[in-house]
C-alpha cells in the first residue's frame, strides 16, 4: 500500500527552475478573484527575478479565461481542458498539475489559500516533495539569495514567521485571498496560450461527487468578505440577530459571529469567527455585543478596521478596535441601518 | 471497522501572550490541549465503531508529554494510543511530519490491521496549514475528503463512504472507495460526555510506544535538516492599540459611524 515519495532524490540542480506560476483557480468557468490578486503579486516578483509569469488553470474549459489573465499580467497560459475536470477533485487535479509543473520546472508557485486552493497544495507539495508555506500574507524576494520570503501569521496571528524553502523547487506558497491588490497591466499583450492533455479518465477517477449544494445561509469561507458584521451575546436573541444580516447586507458584506453565538443557537458554527471557527482578515470588521475573548480576537484582530459596539466600556474587543462605541448595539444597530440607507439612497458627492 | 485517527497535541493557542520586548511567545504556564478539531475525529470514529463494531487506534507524533492528548482520546472511547515519538523527528516541517505519521501508519496497519477510514481535524490551532492530513493521503494514494461536516454513509461490504464537505460555495457530497482519509470540522458532530467503564479502562490502558528504533524510517526525510521549509525568523505584529473611543449620544454615534463607513458604502453603489 502507498506509493514511495522519495525525498533523497534532490534535484541539486534547481538553477533549472524558473519562472513564477499561478494556479487559476476557478469554478463552472468564473475564476476566483484571488487568483488575479496573485498575477498581480507574481508581476511585481517577477521583475525583480527577470523572468516571466505563468498562469495554469484546469478545468472542462478554461481557455475563456486567457484574456482575463492576460490582462493581469501572465505571460504565458498553461491549460488542461477536459470533462473529467468539470468539478474540482482533488487527486486528478493534484495529478495534472503535478505533472505540468514536472514538465516545467517553475521556480515559484503561489495557489490562493482558499478552501479549494488549500485542499490541493498540500497534496501538490507532497507529490512533488517540496516545501509548502500555507496562508501567506506576504512574499518578498531576498535581493541576496533570490530566494523567496514567505511570511505567514501563527498562532491566531500572535506571531509572525518568514518561511524560506532554500533547496527544493518550486518554493510553494498558498496567500490569503484579499491580501494583494489585483491590477491590470497597462498594455496587456496576447500572452502565448500552452494546452496540456490528460491521459486520465473518469473510470480511473474514484472519486465521485453525487451533489453539490449552493448556499448563502449556512457554510461560507468568510475570508472572501472584505466587510463582516458578527454579533455575540450581546445580541440577546436570535431574531435581534436579523439586524446584523441587514446591516452586513447594506454594507455590502456579511454575516457572523462568536462561539457564544453559535452555543445560543443565534447561528451556524459556519459562521464562527475564532480559534474553532474561521480566521478572517477583512476590509472592515464591526463586532456587535462580542466581548472579545481571545478565542474570538485571534480569529479577527487582523482585519484592518475593527468597529466594536458593547454596552461595556472595559470588554476586551476594544483593545483591539480601531473604533470603540460603548453603547447597546440593539439600540444602536437600527439607527445605524436607517442612516446607512439614507445615505445610499443620496447622490455621492465622490470626493474621497 | 478499523478507523486510525491522527491526532495532536497543541498549546492552548488562546492563552499563548506575546513578550513584546523580545518579539517572543511566551509559552510557560500555556497548558497543552488536544487540537479541538481531532476531538471530533475521535468522535466519529467512536461513534462509527459503536453502530459497526471494530476498533479507533490513535497516533500523534510528539514529544512524551503528547502521552496526554492520547488519554485523552482514550478517555473518549479509542482502543489503543501509539505515540510516535522520537529526536529525529525534532524540528520537521509538514512534510516531514506527514512522512513520519505516514510511516507510523505503516507500522500501525501492520501491528493492527488493514484501516478503512484514516480521520485527522481540518488543521491544527496551533500551525493552522491544514498540510498534514493531505501529505499522508497523497503518501498512502488514497481518496482525500477535506473539511468534512456528515459521514452520511459507510458501507464496509462494498467498502465504500458517502461523505459531506464543505466548499467555497456550499457543501458538496463524494462518493470515495475505502480507505479514504477524512480532515474533520467541528460541526461534524458534537462531543459526548464518556461514560465511565470508558474512562477507567483508558486509565488502565498503556500507551504504545513507537521511534525509529521499531518503524522503518529513512533518516533522510525526517527532522530539521531534511524539511525543505525553514524558518528564517519569527517576529510579533505590531501590537494593536486601542483606538477612538466615539462619544455622544446614540444619535451622535450614528452620525461619527456613518461617516466612517461612508467610504465602504461607496464601494457598493
Amino acid at each position: 500500500m502507498g506509493k514511495t515519495i522519495d525525498l533523497t532524490e534532490k534535484d541539486h540542480e534547481i538553477s533549472r527552475y524558473k519562472n513564477i506560476w499561478v494556479f487559476i483557480e476557478q469554478t463552472n468557468g468564473i475564476a476566483n478573484p484571488v487568483s488575479f490578486e496573485l498575477l498581480t503579486k507574481a508581476r511585481e516578483l517577477a521583475k525583480q527575478l527577470d523572468c516571466h509569469v505563468g498562469a495554469v488553470s484546469i478545468g472542462r474549459s478554461v481557455s475563456h479565461l486567457a484574456k482575463e489573465v492576460f490582462r493581469f499580467g501572465a505571460d504565458k497560459f498553461y491549460l488542461v481542458e477536459d470533462e473529467i475536470f468539470k468539478d474540482y477533485r482533488t487527486e486528478p487535479f493534484r495529478d495534472t498539475l503535478s505533472g505540468l509543473v514536472r514538465k516545467n520546472k517553475p521556480e515559484i508557485f503561489l495557489i490562493g489559500a482558499t478552501t479549494q486552493g488549500r485542499d490541493l497544495s498540500g497534496t501538490v507539495a507532497t507529490e512533488l516533495k517540496t516545501g509548502l508555506t500555507a496562508d501567506t500574507t506576504k512574499q518578498e524576494i531576498d535581493p541576496q539569495t533570490g530566494m523567496l520570503l514567505m511570511t505567514r501569521p501563527t498562532f491566531g496571528g500572535s506571531l509572525m514567521a518568514t518561511i524560506v524553502c532554500p533547496k527544493h523547487r518550486p518554493q510553494m506558497s498558498t496567500v490569503r485571498p484579499g491580501v494583494f491588490k489585483a491590477i491590470p497591466v497597462e498594455h496587456p499583450k496576447e500572452g502565448e496560450i500552452i494546452r496540456g492533455k490528460t491521459n486520465l479518465t473518469e473510470a480511473q477517477i474514484v472519486k465521485k461527487i453525487l451533489k453539490k449544494v449552493v448556499s448563502s445561509e449556512g457554510n461560507i469561507n468568510l475570508g472572501f468578505y472584505d466587510v463582516i458584521v458578527a454579533g455575540g451575546k450581546g445580541m440577546g436573541n436570535k431574531d435581534n440577530f436579523n439586524m446584523i444580516k441587514e446591516l452586513a447586507e447594506v454594507l455590502g458584506g456579511t454575516w457572523a459571529g462568536s462561539r457564544k453565538a453559535v452555543e445560543l443557537g443565534y447561528i451556524p458554527q459556519t459562521r464562527q469567527v475564532g480559534q474553532t471557527g474561521q480566521t478572517v482578515h477583512s476590509k472592515l470588521y464591526i463586532a456587535c455585543g462580542i466581548s472579545g475573548a481571545i478565542q474570538h480576537l485571534v480569529g479577527m484582530q487582523t482585519s484592518d478596521v475593527i468597529i466594536s459596539v458593547n454596552t461595556d466600556k472595559d470588554a476586551p474587543v476594544f483593545d483591539v478596535s480601531t473604533y470603540c462605541i460603548v453603547e447597546d448595539a440593539i439600540k444602536f444597530i437600527p439607527k445605524l441601518i436607517a442612516e446607512l440607507k439614507k445615505q445610499k439612497l443620496t447622490p455621492v458627492n465622490n470626493e474621497q | 471497522m478499523h478507523a486510525l485517527v491522527f491526532i495532536k497535541q497543541v498549546p492552548d493557542a488562546s492563552q499563548v501572550r506575546v513578550n513584546y520586548e523580545t518579539g517572543t511567545l511566551i509559552r510557560e504556564g500555556v497548558p497543552a490541549i488536544l487540537n479541538p478539531f481531532e476531538s471530533h475525529a475521535v468522535e466519529e470514529a467512536v461513534k462509527l465503531r459503536e453502530k459497526h463494531g471494530g476498533k479507533v487506534t490513535v497516533i500523534t507524533m510528539g514529544p512524551p508529554q503528547a502521552t496526554e492528548a492520547l488519554k485523552e482520546c482514550l478517555s473518549r472511547g479509542a482502543d489503543k494510543a501509539y505515540l510516535l515519538s522520537d529526536r529525529v523527528f525534532a524540528g520537521s516541517d509538514t512534510l516531514a511530519t506527514s512522512y513520519a505519521l505516514f510511516e507510523g501508519a505503516k507500522k500501525i496497519i501492520e501491528l493492527e490491521g488493514e484501516v478503512d477510514l484514516f480521520f485527522t481535524g481540518k488543521q491544527a490551532i496551533d500551525g493552522d496549514t491544514a498540510q498534514t492530513g493531505p501529505g499522508i493521503a497523497t503518501r498512502f494514494d488514497i481518496p482525500l475528503v477535506t473539511y468534512l461536516i456528515k459521514l452520511d454513509e459507510v458501507n464496509f461490504e462494498e467498502k465504500r463512504a458517502v461523505a459531506t464537505r464543505l466548499t467555497e460555495f456550499g457543501q458538496e457530497t463524494l462518493q470515495v472507495p475505502l480507505p479514504a482519509l477524512f480532515t474533520v470540522e467541528e460541526s461534524l458532530n458534537e462531543l459526548s460526555h464518556s461514560p465511565l467503564p470508558w474512562l477507567i479502562k483508558a486509565a488502565r490502558s498503556k500507551i504504545e510506544k513507537l521511534s525509529g528504533e521499531n518503524i522503518n524510517l529513512d533518516l533522510e526525510q525526517c527532522g530539521l535538516k531534511h524539511s525543505p521549509t525553514k524558518v528564517k525568523k519569527a517576529f510579533t505584529p505590531e501590537k494593536r492599540q486601542r483606538g477612538e473611543t466615539l462619544t455622544g449620544s446614540v444619535e451622535e454615534l450614528v452620525q461619527k459611524t456613518s461617516d466612517i463607513l461612508i467610504p465602504f458604502l461607496n464601494k457598493d453603489l
